[in-house]
Order: structure tokens, then C-alpha cells, then sequence
């Protein structure tokens, strides 16, 4: 059927942890709901991503990734849980004080809509030289400029670009000023949020060329938030699928796509356009989620919309359990 | 948006709207009028000649004299410098307050919000002139409360601006970005968003100068403030008024019509900045 | 097979402050019964252009400078508005990209597939509710009745996607134009929207017009595929041939960029240079600042379609 020899399941390299995730929660007071109802945006998480290690984090709309994301980010602080950095709990401080730390600018953030993520009243350079001089306190002007020029340079931005203003720039050009400044404070960790998708075939591939050889030059670790499946199984070597708020597996890439044990991963991967397949009816997952408003504890999230549900997914919530070799999966027929 | 694409929109806007120039013109002959004021004046303004009171327009006095004689080209000359003045004073005092509370209530929500929120709703709740009348004849007869009382009333509508023009951008990408780069909320309020928000407001702004000429000279016209025999337009008008039926018609028409001229000109632009910062109509 | 829908040679360019933006230039396409046709192209590539020239909602800054556009029968360019009005809605329908925003957001749902019926259909007045819950039922939308009482805010994404694909069925159109359906929609409802659309279409020996940027989508849903870059088809052939056998250096650079589930890292690249000035003086070919395979006859006047399979062609003078 594919004429191309499949990549190889990788073996996961076993790194020294970086940053971890655990018990993380976020929930959110509903207004006009019950009294003390509660949206659980982030139910109970636990994630590990290694030093080096590019971990994806895929899922619907409104399971949570974002939020997820914007958790590890220290962007919102969490309702319950720890965020480990290096073995210290960053969660611990609220997110206002956390901005003032040195470990503030171990973790950045690339976000998703280039044209938005950067301020129209600034030129490329200040807006790349503004986080050097906030979160590494550098005052000297020559140095500062040659951080600049070094991020310009590592993400292939012309030098003379470097004094326009984000509407003089293509949307490729303006995804690199994002990128730069994210890397020119030398982060340990980059989450990219959707970094992609608001952007053409052409100038994606070539953000993601440059994602992957930035990845390998500094070493970062990479935590790539996406809906486009093709695009993460080129970057990451580990994903973890997401529904309402809790991991339904995660593992490796290839594993996880080849062989999901999850239903709804599997659905998932079903769902991908594929031009070998075309005209087959393929099974589809119908419907929508159901509500992430204080979900029932005893059931298995996915169980209204599972083809393959059976009476126990109804009685007991399934917890994530090891499947397979550093592959974990949160359902009883797995 | 930029100031670059400002300037650069500028010459484009305004070369396409007449309108717009005649405006600048104007704007132009005022604040010469309000800086050369005394230089210009072809008579003393304070100067009484009782010989030639409420004579018609002639070669000798251009806009006629009034009840006391004096000349009233000259008084509206002069006068446009403490018009002009009022009106700008209070427009900067309340664009700055205003820009700041509203900011600050858009960016941090909460109780600065509620708080100014009401202190808002409090000030419009009053039919805004009364309350103007109010507030000059509670703190004194005096330009400067004046310029108080207009600043005052004015302040809903700047931070009202500023609350909903900040809303809109905190969240965007490049405020979380601010965040992440080590800003504290100040800073990011006060580098990152507010010099976003300012070519909007200060066509906001440019629309409310009319307003604040209007409203000074409306103080004045029911005597409140400006004193005689200070020459300022609102006097002079209702000075001027009384004479209407008997005919002596150029008494209030000059500074009368010096005023709409005042209100025109900074109307139209407003309206000429706000074609410049449409996006929609750039290609 | 008969065509429902023909393209013709179609130029058109838009007055704007800044110059004439050469739009379009010789845009040729057909679309038989039956058939679901794919415009595959990047963003400013002409291809929602195509789409609204089609079906006659072009803005008076538009000057169309040759070609025709005949739907089944109706000369679309030459046809007076009271016309155009008719055949819209009835004859020819489109859905398009966000679709919480295409619906009217203070109606309900089931009012607003009456209105089609009404202006369009032969529906009797005490028939429309009936009729309007019953297209919801074919685009599988679960509880119709109730549904058809919500507002577009109470609905997903997916869901208000299905009312605009109802909508544009309600009365049985012979062509369906959807801009980018799909976009903003999860992989998940993507692909049940996209089986409901080529079910659809199939079923009602509809002729369908798919403009997406996703090559991938475009290969598992489309019969044929035209690719379109910067105001000009390049290429348009069999699906098949386009993925496998394309012709056109620009396909094979957009199949080369697109990843796949089997694609690797090294084997993904990049497009070199970016789309021309439409507003300057321009090549006959538009690709040739991009175009590794340049050649000086390909800056030669004009550059006509070479067939370079059955029912396959290609705009180039070295095609691959």
C-alpha cells in the first residue's frame, strides 16, 4: 500500500528530566452554573519532558492543551499541582514574582499568530532586545546588539530587517522575530504554541527546518502544541494526546501513530487526510465532547463517543498505565 | 498602528480630502491669531471709544465695534488666544488623567476597574454642562476653574476610550510576549500597550477640542468664569446678544461665527486623522 | 461527461489606490456533474477570487479583462443582477470559511435555512419549518427540531458548519462552491464534514468546487485538482497524477513542503523566494523568480497549456 519504507520506531533516549509536571491542575469557577461548579480545564496532569526532547501535546479544541501549555509557561498560575524545574517547584511563586526570577528566562514561548505576537509599535530590533534587557538586566548597548544580530542570525533574519516594523515584514519574516526573540535570552525550554498554522505550506516548512536545526545547535528542549498531526510527527519525538483536560496516552511518535491504544488517539490518526485512502469510508468520530463542567469521576471521559466502550468505562475512570515501553495509555482495553 | 505609517498615510489623507486642508488652513490662522494675538490686533481690545460704539462693518473697523466702542476684529483676535488656551488645557489634563485611569482599568480589571468604573458613571450621571456650571460656581469664578470644570466632565469619555482600546489588546500575543520577556504589568501597560492606543486617542481627542472650545465658551456665555472686560468669544456673545433685535447684528455674528469656525476646524480634523488611521481604507 | 460549470480564459484585475492588481490571468477550469474539483493554491494565489468571480459576487473595483464563466447554461459575467440573484442560492451555492461568522448571529439557525426555502424554493409557506428541519436532518445534525431554535453562538464550530452546508443544499443546487470549509475545525469534525460534503455532493449529482490550501485534504477528497499560483492555473489533472506525476516545478515544490504522515525532516522543503507583485509588470510565466529550472524561453510570450497526460496539463515550457 505505501510505497515508501516507514520511518523506524525510534527507541526513546532516556534524558535527564527538565521539566515536570505534576498533578496539575487548573480548574475555573463557572459563572451562572451551580454553585461552585468548576470548569476543569487541566484535570490532574502528569507530563515529564527531558532535557534536548521534543514532546508533542495534541488534542481538540477545549481539551486543554493551550491551557496545559500556558500552565508550563508559568503564564497562569495553577489551581493545584507542581511545575518542576530542575527539581525546583516554580509553581510555588506566584506567576507576577516568578517574572522577576533568572528562571524566567529558561522557559519561552513561541506563540501562534505572528502578525499578533508582535507589538506594531515596535521595531524588530526592540522588540527582540527587550526581554535581554528585562530578564538579563543587560544595560550595555554593544552587547545587547550583538545578542540581537547573534538570534537574528541564527534564525536567518537579514540584518537589515532588523530596524522595520512588523508590517513591513512577510508573515516567514515575522514568525522569525517571534522565534528570536524567544531564543536570544538561551531559554532550556521552548514551547511553541501553534507556531505554524497561521502560516503558508511554504514558509511552514521552512519554520519548522529552522525549529528543528535550532533544536539541535542549542540543545532546547521543544514542547510543541498543535493540531496538525503531520506537522508534530516530523518535529517530536514523544507526543501526549489530550481530551477534556486529562492525558489519554502519550509515547513515542511513531508508536503512537502506528499503533495508538487509545480510542480516541486512534480516532485521531484516522481522521488525517490521506490521499491513499481516498474514497474509503473510514470509521469517524462523531459529536462533541462532553461538557468539561465537573465531570462525572467514575467515568472514562471519552466513553459517550467511544465505539469500543464496554460496561466497566462507565464504572471506573481508567488512569494512565504503561502499555508498552514508555508508552502510557488511559483506557481499560488498551 | 506606527507612527511611521502615520506620517507615511499623512501626506496621502490629507492630499485627498479638501476638507482636511481647509482645516489645517484654519487651524493655522488660530494658533497665529492666539500666539501673535496683541501683535495682530489692529486696535487696543480694552480700549473704549464711545464715539463710534455699535458702529456697522467698515474700513475702519472690519467687524464693527461694540456696545463700548472697542473694536471687535481685534477682541476676537486676541480672544482666540484664551479660547484656544482653555479648550487645550483641559483636553491634555483630561486626555492624560483619562488615558491613565482607563488603562489602568482595562488592563487590571478588578477593583480599579470598579472604582473607576463608578467614579466614571458618578461624573455622567449630571447633564454634563450643569455639572460644568456646578463645579465652576462651587470652586470660584475663575479661568482655571474653567479649565477644571471642562477637564472634569470630559474625563468619561477619554476613559472610557482607554479602558476599551487597552481590553481589546491585553490579550494579545505581543502582551503575553511583554509578559514573558520579564516585564512587570506596569511596564507592559505603559511601554508595550499604551503607545498602541495613542493614535486613536488622539483622534478622540482632536473631535473633543470643539467640544471643550464649545464648553469653555458656554461657561462664559452665562457669565460664569471669564470676567468683562476680558475678550473672549462666549462674552462676547452674550454680550452681543442683546443687540440682535435692535439690529446691531455684528456684535455677537463675529464671535459667534469664530467659534463654529473654532468647532469646524478641529472636527474636521478629527475626521481627516480618522481617515488616516482607518486600516480599512489603506490598501 | 457534460459540464456543469466552464472557465474560461478568465483575466480579471482589481483598481485599487496603490495600481492595478493583476488578479487573474487566463484562469481555465471545468467542473463536470458529479465531480468534486479541488483549487489548491497559498494564500494570494487567486483562488477565493475564482470562487466569487464564479458565482458573481465580485465588487465593482474588479474589471473583468477577458473570459467567460458559463454555469450550466448562464453566462455568469454578462448575466444582469436580478439574474445573478436567481441563480444564486438555487442554481449555485457556497459555504465558506469561518462559519460561526457567515451565519447571521441573531437568528436562529432554522429561521435562516427558511429564508433560502422561501426566496429560493418552491416551498409552500406552512411546508418551511417542516422542510427547513428536515435539511438539518441530512447533514446528520442530531435533534434537528431543537437544534433548529438555536442561535450560531450556542453551536460549535462543526456544528454551525453543517447549518451553512444545509443552508447551501436546502434547494438542491447543481454547484457548490466551499472556500476552505474546514478550516479552524479539529482534524475530528474536519473529516466528518468533508465525507458529509463528498456524500453530498455524490448523492446529488452535485458538481463541487473545493478551494483549500491543504494539498492533503485536496488528495483524499477531490477528483481533480488544479493548483493555482499567483493569478494562474499551473497545473490541473486527474488527483492521482497531480500527487504522483505533476508536471509543474511549483507542484512539485508545494507536494515537496506539505508534510505527510510519511515525510522526514530533511526530505521537507522550502519554496525559495515569494509570491510576485501583482500590481508590477509581470513574466508570462509568474513562477519564474521562484523556479529552479529557469530557461530563457521561458520569458517568451505567451505560455500556452501543453497536455502532458490524458486530461491532464500543465502551464510551463519545460514542464517535468
Amino acid at each position: 500500500m505505501r510505497a515508501r519504507p516507514r520511518r523506524a520506531m525510534q527507541a526513546p533516549a532516556v534524558t535527564a528530566p527538565l521539566l515536570e509536571a505534576r498533578k496539575l491542575a487548573k480548574f475555573y469557577p463557572v459563572k451562572g452554573g451551580a454553585r461552585g461548579a468548576r470548569l476543569h480545564a487541566v484535570d490532574v496532569v502528569d507530563l515529564v519532558i527531558g532535557q534536548g526532547e521534543s514532546v508533542g501535546l495534541v488534542g481538540e479544541s477545549g481539551c486543554g492543551k493551550s491551557t496545559m501549555a500556558r500552565l508550563l509557561a508559568r503564564l497562569v498560575d495553577p489551581t493545584s499541582g507542581a511545575v518542576v524545574l530542575a527539581g525546583r517547584d516554580i509553581a510555588e511563586v506566584s506567576q507576577a514574582r516568578f517574572a522577576r526570577t533568572p528562571d524566567r528566562a529558561r522557559i519561552q514561548v513561541v506563540f501562534q499568530d505572528p502578525t499578533e505576537s508582535l507589538n506594531p509599535s515596535f521595531r524588530v530590533f526592540r522588540a527582540v532586545a527587550d526581554p535581554l534587557r528585562r530578564l538579563r538586566g543587560l544595560r550595555d548597548a554593544s552587547e545587547i546588539e550583538a545578542r540581537v544580530r547573534r538570534a537574528a542570525e541564527l534564525v536567518g533574519l537579514p540584518v537589515e530587517l532588523l530596524q522595520r516594523y512588523p508590517h513591513q515584514l512577510s508573515g516567514g519574516q515575522r514568525a522569525r522575530v517571534g522565534i528570536a526573540r524567544a531564543v536570544v535570552v538561551e531559554p532550556s525550554l521552548l514551547i511553541l504554541d501553534e507556531p505554524t498554522s497561521a502560516l503558508d505550506v511554504s514558509v511552514q516548512a521552512v519554520v519548522l527546518k529552522l525549529l528543528a536545526e535550532l533544536r539541535d545547535r542549542l540543545g532546547m528542549s521543544y514542547l510543541f502544541v498543535s493540531h496538525d498531526l503531520n506537522v508534530v510527527r516530523l518535529l517530536c519525538s514523544r507526543v501526549a494526546v489530550m481530551y477534556l483536560g486529562k492525558i489519554v496516552e502519550v509515547g513515542p511518535t511513531e508508536a503512537l501513530f502506528i499503533d495508538p491504544r487509545h480510542p480516541y488517539t486512534a480516532a485521531l490518526v484516522g481522521s488525517i487526510p490521506d490521499p491513499a485512502r481516498r474514497g474509503a469510508a473510514r470509521p469517524r468520530l462523531d459529536g462533541s465532547p462532553t461538557s468539561p463542567v465537573d465531570p462525572d469521576p467514575r467515568t472514562c471521559r471519552f466513553y459517550s463517543r467511544c465505539a469500543k466502550s464496554i460496561d466497566i468505562c462507565n464504572r471506573v475512570m481508567p488512569l494512565l498505565r504503561t502499555v508498552d515501553r514508555d508508552h502510557a495509555a488511559a483506557c481499560h482495553l488498551a | 498602528m506606527s507612527f511611521v505609517t502615520l506620517a507615511r498615510n499623512t501626506r496621502y489623507a490629507f492630499g485627498e480630502n479638501r476638507l482636511t486642508l481647509i482645516a489645517v488652513a484654519m487651524l493655522g490662522i488660530m494658533v497665529v491669531c492666539a500666539a501673535l494675538g496683541p501683535l495682530l490686533a489692529p486696535y487696543d481690545p480694552l480700549m473704549t471709544n464711545a464715539a463710534v460704539k455699535l458702529a456697522p462693518p467698515s474700513a475702519a473697523h472690519w467687524f464693527g465695534t461694540d456696545v463700548l466702542g472697542r473694536d471687535i476684529l481685534s477682541r476676537v483676535i486676541v480672544a482666540a488666544r484664551l479660547d484656544l488656551g482653555m479648550a487645550v488645557s483641559a483636553v491634555v489634563l483630561s486626555f492624560g488623567a483619562g488615558l491613565a485611569l482607563g488603562a489602568a482599568a482595562g488592563y487590571f480589571g478588578g477593583w480599579t476597574d470598579a472604582i473607576v468604573g463608578r467614579v466614571m458613571d458618578t461624573i455622567m450621571a449630571f447633564p454634563l454642562f450643569v455639572l460644568a456650571m456646578g463645579i465652576v460656581a462651587a470652586l470660584g469664578n475663575s479661568v482655571l476653574n474653567i479649565i477644571i470644570a471642562t477637564m472634569i466632565i470630559n474625563l468619561p469619555f477619554y476613559c472610557r476610550f482607554a479602558r476599551a482600546e487597552v481590553n481589546v489588546r491585553r490579550e494579545l500575543g505581543y502582551v503575553e510576549a511583554a509578559r514573558m520577556g520579564g516585564n512587570t504589568a506596569l511596564q507592559t501597560l505603559v511601554n508595550h500597550i499604551v503607545p498602541n492606543i495613542l493614535p486613536p486617542m488622539m483622534v478622540q481627542a482632536s473631535l473633543n477640542m470643539g467640544w471643550a472650545i464649545l464648553n469653555a465658551a458656554g461657561l462664559s456665555f452665562i457669565g460664569l468664569g471669564v470676567r468683562p472686560p476680558t475678550p473672549e468669544w462666549g462674552i462676547m456673545v452674550s454680550e452681543g446678544a442683546s443687540y440682535i433685535i435692535s439690529g446691531e447684528w455684528w456684535a455677537f455674528m463675529f464671535p459667534g461665527a469664530a467659534l463654529v469656525a473654532a468647532v469646524f476646524t478641529f472636527n474636521m480634523l478629527g475626521d481627516g486623522l480618522r481617515d488616516l488611521l482607518d486600516p480599512r481604507k489603506r490598501v | 461527461m457534460t459540464a456543469q460549470l466552464v472557465v474560461e480564459n478568465l483575466s480579471l484585475r482589481f483598481r485599487t489606490r496603490y495600481g492595478n492588481v493583476q488578479a487573474l490571468d487566463g484562469v481555465s477550469l471545468t467542473l463536470g456533474k458529479g465531480e468534486i474539483v479541488g483549487i489548491v493554491g497559498e494564500s494570494g494565489s487567486g483562488k477565493s477570487v475564482t470562487a466569487y468571480a464564479v458565482m458573481g459576487l465580485l465588487d465593482d473595483t474588479a474589471d473583468v479583462t477577458s473570459g467567460r464563466i458559463n454555469m450550466g447554461g448562464a453566462e455568469i459575467l454578462k448575466a444582469a443582477p436580478d439574474v445573478l440573484n436567481a441563480l444564486r442560492g438555487r442554481e449555485m451555492t457556497m459555504i465558506f470559511q469561518s462559519p460561526r461568522t457567515a451565519l447571521n448571529p441573531i437568528r436562529k439557525v432554522g429561521r435562516q435555512i427558511e429564508d433560502v426555502l422561501r426566496e429560493h424554493g418552491n416551498v409552500p409557506a406552512r411546508e418551511l419549518r417542516r422542510e427547513a428541519v428536515a435539511a438539518l436532518a441530512r447533514v446528520r445534525i442530531p435533534d434537528p427540531e431543537r437544534r433548529a431554535e438555536a442561535y450560531p453562538f450556542e453551536l460549535s464550530g462543526g456544528m454551525c458548519q453543517r447549518v451553512m452546508i444545509a443552508m447551501a443544499l436546502a434547494c438542491s443546487p447543481s454547484v457548490l462552491i466551499a472556500d476552505e470549509p474546514t478550516t479552524g475545525l479539529d482534524v475530528t469534525t474536519q473529516a466528518v464534514i468533508m465525507d458529509l460534503i463528498r456524500d453530498m455532493s455524490r448523492g446529488g449529482d452535485m458538481a463541487t468546487l473545493l478551494i483549500t490550501h491543504d494539498l492533503g485534504l485536496a488528495g483524499e477528497y477531490c477528483d481533480r485538482i488544479a493548483v493555482m499560483h499567483a493569478g494562474h492555473v499551473v497545473e490541473a489533472g486527474p488527483t492521482e497524477a497531480i500527487l504522483t506525476k505533476s508536471a509543474h516545478p511549483y507542484t512539485r515544490q508545494l507536494l515537496a513542503a506539505t508534510p505527510t504522515a510519511e515525510t522526514r525532516m530533511e526530505e521537507l522543503s522550502a519554496i525559495p523566494g515569494s509570491l510576485p507583485d501583482l500590481r508590477s509588470p509581470l513574466p508570462p510565466c509568474r513562477f519564474v523568480m521562484r523556479c529552479a529550472r529557469r530557461q530563457p524561453v521561458c520569458d517568451e510570450a505567451p505560455l500556452r497549456w501543453r497536455q502532458c497526460g490524458p486530461d491532464h496539463v500543465v502551464r510551463c515550457r519545460l514542464p517535468l
